[in-house]
C-alpha cells in the first residue's frame, strides 16, 4: 500500500484559558490513506473539529495550542511547518469547508473574486485566467449560469448554493486531502443529499481524500470509507464502515448507534446514551467513558484502556472487548 | 441606477429639512433680545435715524413676513448682506468657508489615515504592547480638551522648538492670488512650492489639534469592529485558502469592519465643519466658526442665519455621500 496522505500520531491540542489548561484533543491518531473517505464521528465537543483545523493549524492561538504528536502530511510534519510552508499547504494541497455555508463565504466580495483568489495564490495565474478556471469549477459543482454566479456576492444564493461554492473554492487547486467539518449538518435534507452526491464525485473523480467530521451517521454510512469513532478527545473505536455500523464494539459506538431512530420496530422512547459528553480534562483516570457505560466495572474507572484490535482492520478502547 | 434615484430622492428630501432648519435658525434668532439697529448706529444714535433704520432693514414688518422675504432671497441664492459690513454674504462667506473645509479635510486624513490603522494593527496584534499603547494614546487624546490641546502645541512646537508657525493660514506678508480661497490649490495653481509648503506648515498643528478627537474615536471603533469581524467564519475561510495574515486583515476583514468606522467618519466631519470654533480661535484661523462667532458679537442676524445654514446642509450631504458609501462598500445594501 502506497504512503498514506495524512498520519495524524498522539496529537495533543490543548487549549489555555483562565480556568486552566484543557486538553480538547488528547493523544487522538488518525490515518487517512490516499483517495480514501475517512469519517471522524462523535458528539459536540469530542474534539472532531479541533482535530480537522490542527491539521490545517488554523487553531485559533491563543487560547488553543499542539502541544504534542505528529501530523504528517505526505510523510511531512506540519506541527513543525512554517506559516510560510503552511501558506502554501493550505487551499491548495489540503483544503477545508466548513459547517456554515451561510456566514463561510465573505460578504462582500464576489464569488468569482473569492474563488479566484485562491487560484491566483497557488497557481500563480493573472486575474482572468483565475476567473476562467472559477467558472469552470462551478459549473464542475453543478451550478447553473456558471458564468452569471462569479460576479454575485455569497448573499444572492441560497446556502446550498454556497456550500457549492465552498466546495468549489476548496477543489480549485486540486487538493489531494479535502477536510469537510460538518458540510451537510446547516442544509435541508434534500440539499444535504445533493451535496454528498458531489462530494462523493469529487473524491471519485480526481481521487481527492476527504476528511469527512460529522455527527451524522447515515452521512458516514452513505459516504465513508472507514470510520473513526471519538470521544472526549480521543479515538475510542476505528474501522471499515460495515464493521463499525454492523459490529461495533466499543459502548460508545453501540450507544450511537442504538440512539438512531429505527424504521422496522416502533420504539416508544428514542435510545439515549445516559449522562453528558464530560468537560475536557475533568476525567483524570480511567476510561474517559466509564461514567456513562452501562458495563464499567472498577478497572474502567482506574485504568485508561488501550486502542487494541479487535478484528480486522478494527480497533477498540475498551477493556471489555 | 437605482442608486441615482435614491440621490436623487435624498437630495429632494434636503428641502423640508433645511426649510425646518431656517424656520429653527430663524425663530431662535428673533428670540433673543437686542436690537440690530442699535448695534449698527451706535449707543449715540438718534432715535428717528434707529427708527429710520429698522424700517429700511424690514424690522419693522411682522416675523412672517421677514421669514419669508429671507427664504425668497434664499431660492435666488442670495444670503442677504451683512448688517455689520454691508458686503453679501454669500461673497463674504466663501473665504471662510475654504479655510474650514481646508483644515477639516487635513485633519480628518490625518485622523482616519491613523485612526483607522492603529484599531487595525490594535486588533491584529491583540492584547500586544502596541494595542495597549494604542488604546492608552486614544483614551488620552478623547480626554484632551481641544483648546489646551491647541495651546500644548503651540507652546512646544511653534513657541519652544520654532518648528512650526502657529497663527493663521499662511505668511501673510507673502500671499498668493485667492482663485478658489483653498490655499493649497491657490499655491498649486500659482506654481509657488515655497508658499505651497509654508500652507502646510501652517495646517500641521491646528490640523492635529481638531483631528486628535476623531482620530481616538476612530480608531476605538475600528480595533472593536475589527475584533468582531476577526472572529467570524469567513475570514477562517480566507485562510484556509493560504491567505497570508495582511491579505486576511486588510482585505478580507477591513472592508467588513468598515461600515460602523465610516458613520462614525461622517459625523465628525460634519461636527469638525461646525464646531473648529476653538481651534480656529486658537490658531487665528479664518474660517465659518469664527465668522458665526463675531457675527453673533455683531447681532449680525442675517450672517448667523446663514451660517449655520450652510454648515446644515453640509453636514446633511456629507451624511448623503456617507449612506452611498455604505453601498460601495457592503452589496448587501441596497438602496430603493
Amino acid at each position: 500500500m502506497s504512503q498514506p496522505v495524512l498520519e495524524i500520531e498522539n496529537l495533543q491540542t490543548h487549549f489555555f484559558t483562565d480556568r486552566g489548561q484543557i486538553p480538547a484533543v488528547d493523544g487522538v491518531t488518525i490515518t487517512v490513506n490516499k483517495g480514501e473517505v475517512l469519517g471522524i464521528v462523535g458528539e459536540s465537543g469530542c474534539g472532531k473539529s479541533v482535530t480537522s483545523l490542527s491539521v490545517m493549524k488554523l487553531v485559533p492561538n491563543p487560547p488553543g495550542k499542539i502541544v504534542g504528536g505528529s501530523i504528517k502530511f505526505k510523510g511531512e510534519d506540519l506541527v513543525l511547518a512554517s506559516e510560510k510552508r503552511m501558506r502554501e499547504i493550505r487551499g491548495n494541497e489540503i483544503a477545508m469547508i466548513f459547517q456554515e455555508p451561510m456566514t463561510s463565504l465573505n460578504p462582500v466580495y464576489t464569488i468569482g473574486d473569492q474563488i479566484g483568489e485562491a487560484i491566483r495564490l497557488h497557481m500563480k495565474v493573472g486575474k482572468k485566467e483565475a476567473l476562467g478556471r472559477a467558472v469552470e469549477m462551478l459549473k464542475k459543482v453543478g451550478i447553473p449560469r456558471a458564468e452569471g454566479i462569479v460576479r454575485e456576492y455569497p448573499h444572492q444564493l441560497s446556502g446550498g448554493m454556497r456550500q457549492r461554492v465552498m466546495i468549489a473554492m476548496a477543489m480549485a487547486c486540486n487538493p489531494e486531502l479535502l477536510i469537510a467539518d460538518e458540510p451537510t449538518t446547516a442544509l435541508d435534507v434534500t440539499i444535504q443529499a445533493q451535496i454528498l452526491d458531489l462530494m462523493r464525485h469529487v473524491n471519485k473523480e480526481s481521487g481527492t481524500a476527504i476528511l469527512l467530521i460529522t455527527h451524522d451517521l447515515g452521512v458516514v454510512a452513505e459516504m465513508c470509507h472507514r470510520v473513526v469513532v471519538m470521544y472526549a478527545g480521543n479515538v475510542v473505536e476505528e474501522g471499515d464502515v460495515r464493521t463499525i455500523l454492523k459490529e461495533p464494539k466499543h459502548p460508545y459506538t453501540i450507544g450511537l448507534l442504538n440512539s438512531l431512530p429505527k424504521l422496522e420496530v416502533s420504539q416508544e422512547r428514542l435510545y439515549s446514551i445516559p449522562g453528558n459528553v464530560p468537560i475536557p480534562g475533568s476525567i483524570q483516570m480511567g476510561c474517559r467513558f466509564s461514567p456513562r457505560c452501562e458495563q464499567a466495572d472498577d478497572k474502567c474507572r482506574t485504568q485508561m484502556p488501550e486502542l487494541k484490535t479487535v478484528g480486522a482492520n478494527h480497533r477498540a478502547r475498551c477493556w471489555m472487548t | 441606477m437605482a442608486l441615482l434615484a435614491y440621490t436623487i430622492r435624498r437630495l429632494l428630501m434636503l428641502i423640508p429639512v433645511l426649510l425646518g432648519m431656517s424656520l429653527i435658525v430663524f425663530a431662535i434668532i428673533h428670540a433673543i433680545p437686542g436690537d440690530p439697529a442699535l448695534t449698527i448706529l451706535g449707543e449715540k444714535a438718534s432715535p428717528q435715524a434707529l427708527a429710520d433704520l429698522r424700517e429700511q432693514l424690514g424690522l419693522n414688518n411682522p416675523w412672517y413676513m421677514q421669514y419669508f422675504h429671507y427664504l425668497g432671497n434664499l431660492l435666488k441664492g442670495d444670503l442677504g448682506v451683512s448688517l455689520h459690513s454691508k458686503a453679501p454674504i454669500t461673497v463674504e462667506m466663501g473665504p471662510y468657508l475654504a479655510a474650514t473645509i481646508e483644515l477639516t479635510l487635513v485633519s480628518m486624513l490625518f485622523a482616519v489615515f491613523i485612526g483607522v490603522n492603529a484599531g487595525i494593527i490594535s486588533a491584529w496584534k491583540q492584547n500586544s504592547w502596541f494595542d495597549y499603547t494604542c488604546m492608552l494614546i486614544a483614551l488620552i487624546g478623547v480626554s484632551m480638551p481641544v483648546f489646551w490641546l491647541g495651546l500644548m502645541e503651540q507652546w512646544v512646537f511653534a513657541q519652544e522648538l520654532k518648528w512650526l508657525p502657529s497663527i493663521g493660514r499662511d505668511n501673510p506678508r507673502d500671499p498668493v492670488a485667492e482663485i478658489t480661497h483653498f490655499y493649497i490649490i491657490d499655491s498649486i495653481l500659482a506654481g509657488r512650492w515655497d508658499h505651497f509648503r509654508d500652507v502646510v506648515e501652517h495646517l500641521i498643528l491646528p490640523g492635529i489639534a481638531l483631528g486628535t478627537i476623531p482620530m481616538a474615536i476612530i480608531a476605538r471603533i475600528t480595533r472593536s469592529s475589527m475584533l468582531e469581524v476577526m472572529r467570524s467564519d469567513y475570514i477562517r475561510t480566507a485562510r484556509a485558502k493560504g491567505l497570508g495574515q495582511f491579505f486576511v486583515v486588510y482585505k478580507h476583514a477591513l472592508k467588513n469592519a468598515l461600515i460602523p468606522v465610516l458613520t462614525i467618519v461622517g459625523v465628525q466631519v460634519g461636527l469638525l465643519i461646525g464646531g473648529a470654533v476653538l481651534t480656529e480661535t486658537i490658531f487665528g484661523w479664518p474660517g465659518v466658526g469664527r465668522y458665526i462667532y463675531t457675527a453673533i458679537g455683531n447681532r449680525d442676524y442675517p450672517v448667523i442665519q446663514s451660517g449655520i445654514l450652510v454648515i446644515a446642509t453640509i453636514f446633511v450631504l456629507i451624511n448623503l455621500v456617507v449612506d452611498l458609501l455604505y453601498a460601495y462598500v457592503d452589496p448587501r445594501i441596497k438602496y430603493r
